[in-house]
């Protein structure tokens, strides 16, 4: 068993209104000093068996083509130790 | 013998009926699809109706992309079918890559109910055929995630080829940029906007009937090609 990891983040250009939501509420809670937020998503894949370089290609078309949208999102795909 | 229009239902669609009803209103057989379907019935056009498909889950439009009803919808537009995304449905389209740029949460990140005043830009499309450019329009306007984003150079080739199709007057809902509610494909059979047409095409229920115009539209275009 191995778990991959795929991050997905809006690209910096597009505005992510809940991560503005975020960082307005941090200093109303006295949480100050963050100068900007920025929210994401991340998957975490069972993986059966070894996670081998055909396997982690395969899971970054997955990662491109379903889990984040190329247009408006960048990904990372790792595998966890 | 009139035209048949197809209105998918996914799971999560809201506004099927009322798309179907617009349809009929305008004199053309509605025809209902099931997400699950791989075939189209033979239908002549297809409406991808609001709603929430799959419950937006993972990103609007990003699951029902891949409904098996899509691949039928994606090789037909290909060819030239006329499809139009309503809401959802325009999420949809631009997930499948049918028309460009995405749609993302609102700016000022509330819910948005409004009977909103659109101007119509572009008549060369099957869908807008029976307005005139330049017309104003009002048909109502609800969604959480209808902010229209393109990178600039997607813009500037959208509006130098006059694919913007119809544009919101007065303040901006959504934060869309250059303020785009709908846009169309390089060949104007695909057509894709936030704002709900199958909302105002009766006086008793709608603010207007001006949404009517899009479904005699595709009415007329496919008696005449």
């Amino acid at each position: 068993m191995a778990r991959v990891v795929v991050d997905v983040m809006l690209k910096p250009e597009i505005l992510d209104p809940q991560g503005q939501a975020v960082a307005q509420a941090l200093p109303r809670l006295g949480f100050d000093g963050v100068t900007d937020v920025r929210q994401g998503k991340r998957f975490e894949l069972e993986i059966d068996g070894e996670v081998t370089e055909e396997r982690l290609a395969q899971l970054r078309n997955a990662a491109e083509t379903l889990l984040s949208n190329p247009v408006i999102e960048d990904y990372t795909v790792r595998v966890e130790p | 013998m009139t035209a048949r229009i197809g209105v998918v239902t996914f799971p999560g669609s809201l506004d099927d009926r009322d798309a179907a009803r617009a349809v009929r209103l305008a004199g053309g057989e509605a025809v209902a699809l099931w997400h699950g379907d791989e075939d189209l019935r033979g239908v002549d056009a297809v409406v991808l109706p609001g709603g929430f498909s799959y419950g937006d889950y993972l990103r609007c439009g990003a699951i029902a992309r891949f409904a098996p009803v899509m691949s039928a919808v994606i090789e037909q537009a290909m060819a030239g079918m006329p499809v139009l995304g309503i809401c959802n449905g325009f999420q949809v389209l631009c997930e499948a890559h049918l028309l460009p740029g995405a749609l993302i949460r609102n700016d000022h990140r509330k819910f948005n109910c409004v009977d909103q005043p659109l101007r119509v830009e572009s008549t060369a499309t099957a869908w807008t055929s029976a307005y005139t450019a330049g017309q104003d329009i009002v048909v109502p306007l609800k969604n959480g995630e209808g902010g229209y984003v393109a990178d600039d150079q997607t813009l500037d080739r959208l509006e130098g080829e006059g694919r913007v199709v119809v544009r919101y007057v007065g303040d901006n809902p959504n934060g869309s940029y250059r303020g785009i509610a709908g846009i169309a494909n390089e060949r104007g059979n695909v057509v894709g906007l936030m704002p709900h047409p199958e909302h105002a095409t009766e006086e008793l229920t709608g603010p207007s009937t001006d949404g009517l115009g899009f479904f005699t539209s595709v009415l007329h275009s496919l008696v005449t090609t």
